[in-house]
């Protein structure tokens, strides 16, 4: 292969990568530009809420209450080596609010929203029905695009607070019953410790993470190819590039919030 | 009036349009024959504004399709899609209603259920159909649903893709019958894609054949018959012989 050949074979993929961001970036400012501008869909973004935010609840909740105990366990086995065992409460609410909690809860909610909307939106286009949307006069990016983007910026962080709450209580769970904790005590060394920001930062870290999964869920379904081959092929697109942006952003947004 | 001058599209390297030339008199049904794959959907697409040509222009009343209000244009016009592109979470009047419901020509939301419910019984549909939601329905009762959709904001032109595509021959006919008699009635502009000659016959007052890009042959239904172009002839009588060259 010569070296022009080496350099076009080399390019081409960035190029393509470079265009789809563009692509991508596009499709956001349209979708932030709708949000201020008339007509507003009350009732589809109400939906989507119960379907982003409702009904995640359980998925998310059942992650933290299992992350919480799991961290718990390994604080305790970790801090032995040092004898800082009596960190257990601190370092499993400062690992669930600033980290676990938003990136699991953001990793769960790609998972289930991310797919759930590419799948529903990229069956409307194979099957002709965001064409349709247009033709009755309705703009298919406020209509589909915006009320579930807005929906899930909103949802995802009430979703990691909610999570943060269950993970602690599934330290303090195992820290009471496994760990010889006392449980005022546990609960004191909690509260007296955790600062607003590392719950505000985690919250913030959340509202990101519900954008970008929307984000991806509305672009990869309303941009699907055809038949079932490309909605499927959608589907994964959505929550692969949604679980790789959320890791992506979490560590830009941690260097941000807490870099010195 | 729909006029289309010189109208190409490409998507690729395929080249699906490459000239078309086509005028739509108003209150005229339009029926635009041709071969799977050529572009016909496509033709329709452009006019509506779904798919933006490459080159040429196409005009309404005069006025080119992508100058002025889009809203405004897009009220005139009603659509029924190949596989009625009904939508699954509204339940049928809703459906119907979508356009009454929402945008410039919102009403109360009981009024545009009744007249959902009229445009259900115009297409033959009961009004309990009003309250299930499309994927209860039979191909065929989605066919309909989609026609009282198209219909309900009483538009000016109305366009068919593909009318009969998946129904049986009954049904086929009921439904050439109702959009003969929907555009007769409401005096609007018809534009029909379809590769079924017997929608042809029964929905046309005219008939384009699109082949290879552009607009092989026009006229009359009535002349369609008797026209020596041998293309027209070859696709009317489901001829493996002839210009149109088919894959075996």
């Amino acid at each position: 292969m010569s070296l022009t050949g080496f350099l076009a074979a080399l390019g081409r993929p960035v190029l393509r990568a470079l265009a789809a961001l563009g692509r991508v970036a596009i499709f956001a400012g349209e979708v932030i530009s709708h949000l201020f501008r008339p007509p507003f869909y009350g009732r589809e973004f109400l939906t989507a809420l119960i379907q982003i935010g409702w009904l995640s609840l359980p998925v998310v909740g059942l992650t933290a209450i299992f992350t919480g105990g799991a961290l718990a366990l390994q604080i305790y086995a970790g801090g032995a080596r040092f004898n800082a065992e009596a960190v257990v409460p601190q370092i499993v609410a400062i690992g669930m609010t600033r980290e676990l909690g938003p990136v699991l809860g953001g990793l769960m909610v790609a998972a289930r929203v991310a797919s759930s909307i590419a799948a529903e939106l990229g069956t409307m286009k194979v099957t002709e029905q965001i064409d349709a949307l247009t033709t009755l006069s309705t703009n298919p990016m406020k209509y589909l695009a915006v009320p579930r983007i807005l929906a899930a910026t909103l949802a995802v962080p009430v979703l990691v607070a909610v999570g943060d709450s269950i993970g602690i209580a599934g330290g303090w769970l195992v820290g009471i019953s496994r760990l010889d904790f006392n449980a005022a005590s546990y609960l004191k060394n909690t509260t007296d410790f955790l600062q607003f920001w590392d719950v505000g930062s985690g919250l913030v870290k959340g509202a990101v993470f519900g954008f970008i999964v929307a984000l991806m869920g509305c672009y990869m379904g309303m941009t699907s190819g055809r038949g079932a081959q490309g909605v499927g092929a959608a589907t994964k697109a959505a929550v692969v590039a949604a679980s790789v942006l959320i890791l992506a952003s979490n560590y830009v947004l941690t260097e941000v919030f807490f870099s010195a | 009036m729909i006029e289309l001058s010189g109208v190409h599209k490409s998507f690729g390297e395929n080249r699906v349009l490459r000239g078309v030339d086509l005028l739509i008199p108003k209150g005229q049904s339009m029926v635009v024959i041709g071969g799977s794959g050529t572009g016909k959907s496509v033709l329709l697409k452009c006019v509506l504004g779904l798919v933006r040509p490459d080159r040429g222009t196409i005009t309404l009343d005069g006025v080119d399709v992508t100058k002025g209000d889009r809203d405004a244009f897009l009220a005139r016009f009603g659509m029924l899609f190949q596989g009625g592109a009904l939508f699954d979470s509204l339940r049928v009047w809703e459906n119907v209603a979508f356009r009454l419901l929402r945008g410039s020509l919102k009403r109360p939301k009981a009024e545009a259920r009744a007249i959902a419910v009229e445009k259900l019984r115009r297409v033959g549909l009961k009004p309990e159909v009003a309250d299930l939601y499309p994927a209860e329905l039979s191909g065929g009762m989605q066919k309909r649903v989609g026609l009282a959709r198209a219909i309900a904001a009483e538009p000016e032109i109305i366009f068919f893709d593909e009318p009969t595509t998946g129904l049986d021959p009954i049904m086929s006919g009921v439904i050439n019958e109702l959009i003969r008699e929907i555009v007769v009635e409401m005096g609007a502009t018809a534009m029909t894609i379809t590769h079924d000659m017997s929608s042809v016959r029964a929905i046309a007052d005219r008939v384009a054949m699109l082949h290879q890009g552009v607009i092989q042959w026009t006229g009359g239904v009535a002349e369609m018959d008797a026209t020596p172009d041998p293309y027209v002839q070859q696709f009317i009588h489901g001829r493996a012989d002839g210009p149109i060259e088919s894959v075996r």
